[in-house]
């Protein structure tokens, strides 16, 4: 019998053979972040020291407004020729999809982060003045809490008739106290003014509560019409 | 001594008061009715009768507003789902996969074992090459339907629900999967048609199912039975 995780790998490794080879989603992506890059670095003239203030809510806005692009892209490509009716007919727990889905949505934003984070060092001058290490630490729970609700709230608005609208408008508003978090805890660990801790398990108990949240409800808007 | 009987078959599918309402427009209208197992039911009827809703009912994909479906002897159609296969009018395959990659994955969904040959071997029964590298988005219109049909035999289902397996397939192909489906019937499998070319069934199909505004009109066993009446 498979089981949860098998299926999820076979699942994600389906996910990551269709953008290889349509590149669809990193693309728009990498497009996306660039122009707000450049376009805020001639907005803007800001010192190290501003840039080190604003840096943390310039750098997770165009992460999250990127990841949009990439969350409604994942479940298109299961709309295209109905390949999701498949899948809702088959015995495979709808758990394996959405966490596919989800861990897929986090190694593309994950990679997008990875392409774009020189770029935002060299336009912003930025040098971390507090614990670098914890930066990394950040960006995961951060990325996770935007593609766990983003990849959710995706699929609850895969079959209204204007999606790309839909999702914004229901992931912006319960993604306000991770984006908080992820900005203030970049913003504490840039400057150095003050600990991130507290911001930190505040975005790790966030990740939490969804991510238990979303693999108990999905069953359902996998099944709704 | 009375002569030995055979035991009464029990219906593979009953359906009962099946309605099927999208807001106001009722698509299904107490559908009730019963098919026994082995048997190739083709179903027909005018655009908007109601044959696809209740090919979707029985998959489980479309729940019904009111009524209910007993499928292998359960209502529970969610543990019975893994002996269903289904193929609907979209492919249902992923356009930047090939055959092979496409059947492996979904191989996977159903637990198949040994799945590389099955795939081949389902593949080689609706007579494409599974060696085709191609993705299947590239394929014709009429690959794509026998690949669609492959996808629905995978799981060796004992209930086939097939919509509109025939469109944009030409003539010999069609008779080939109608060939295929006769052998799959008298293996014992309950296979559903919805066609809007019921002749291609003559002589293949065991009944013939008429729908017409969300209900089942008429069963006949021959088609020429029902023409005359129309």
């Amino acid at each position: 019998m498979s089981t949860v995780p098998s299926l999820t790998r076979a699942t994600l490794a389906k996910d990551l053979r269709l953008e290889w080879r349509s590149k669809d989603a990193i693309n728009s992506m990498l497009f996306f972040s660039l122009l707000v890059v450049v376009i805020f670095s001639f907005s803007f003239d800001p010192t190290a020291e501003e840039s080190r203030r604003i840096a943390g809510g310039l750098v997770w806005v165009a992460f999250l407004f990127a990841a949009v692009v990439a969350l409604n892209q994942t479940w298109a490509r299961e709309m295209r020729n109905q390949v999701l009716d498949a899948y809702r007919v088959s015995p495979a727990p709808p758990n394996a999809l959405f966490l596919a889905k989800v861990i897929g949505n986090f190694i593309f934003v994950t990679v997008l982060q990875a392409l774009m984070t020189p770029l935002f060092i060299v336009f912003y001058n930025l040098r971390a003045l507090g614990p670098a290490y914890q930066l990394p630490i950040v960006a995961a729970l951060g990325t996770w809490a935007l593609v766990v609700n983003g990849t959710f709230f995706a699929a609850m608005s895969l079959r209204t008739r204007s999606r790309e609208i839909m999702l914004p408008l229901l992931l912006f508003p319960i993604s306000i106290p991770a984006l908080l978090a992820m900005v203030e805890a970049t913003g504490a660990i840039l400057t150095g003014e003050f600990s991130a801790k507290f911001w930190i398990v505040l975005l790790a108990a966030y990740d939490l509560v969804f991510t238990i949240a979303s693999l108990f409800l999905f069953g359902f808007v996998l099944q709704a019409e | 001594m009375p002569p030995a009987s055979d035991p009464p078959v029990s219906p593979a599918v009953i359906v009962t008061g099946l309605v099927k309402q999208f807001g106001r427009f009722a698509a299904l209208r107490s559908v009730s009715a019963e098919f026994a197992p082995g048997r190739l039911y083709a179903i027909l009827g005018d655009n908007g009768a109601g044959k696809t809703t209740l090919l979707r009912a029985l998959a489980g994909l479309t729940p019904p507003t009111r009524g209910t479906i007993s499928m292998l002897g359960t209502s529970d159609l969610r543990s019975v789902c893994g002996q269903l296969g289904y193929m609907a009018h979209p492919s249902l395959l992923y356009d930047e996969m090939s055959g092979m990659e496409n059947l492996g994955y979904f191989a996977r969904l159903y637990d198949v074992s040994n799945k590389d040959q099955r795939c081949a071997d389902v593949i080689r029964a609706v007579k494409l090459d599974p060696s085709l590298a191609r993705p299947v988005g590239q394929y014709s219109q009429g690959m794509r339907q026998r690949m669609s049909l492959a996808r629905a035999l995978l799981n060796d289902p004992k209930i086939l629900l097939l919509d509109e397996p025939f469109s944009n397939v030409d003539l010999r192909s069609a008779r080939e999967m109608v060939s295929l489906l006769t052998g799959l019937r008298d293996t014992g499998k309950t296979i559903f048609v919805v066609t809007h070319q019921a002749s291609l069934l003559e002589g293949a199909a065991d009944e013939f199912v008429w729908m017409d505004a969300g209900q089942i009109v008429s069963r006949t066993p021959d088609l020429a039975a029902r023409l005359e009446t129309l």
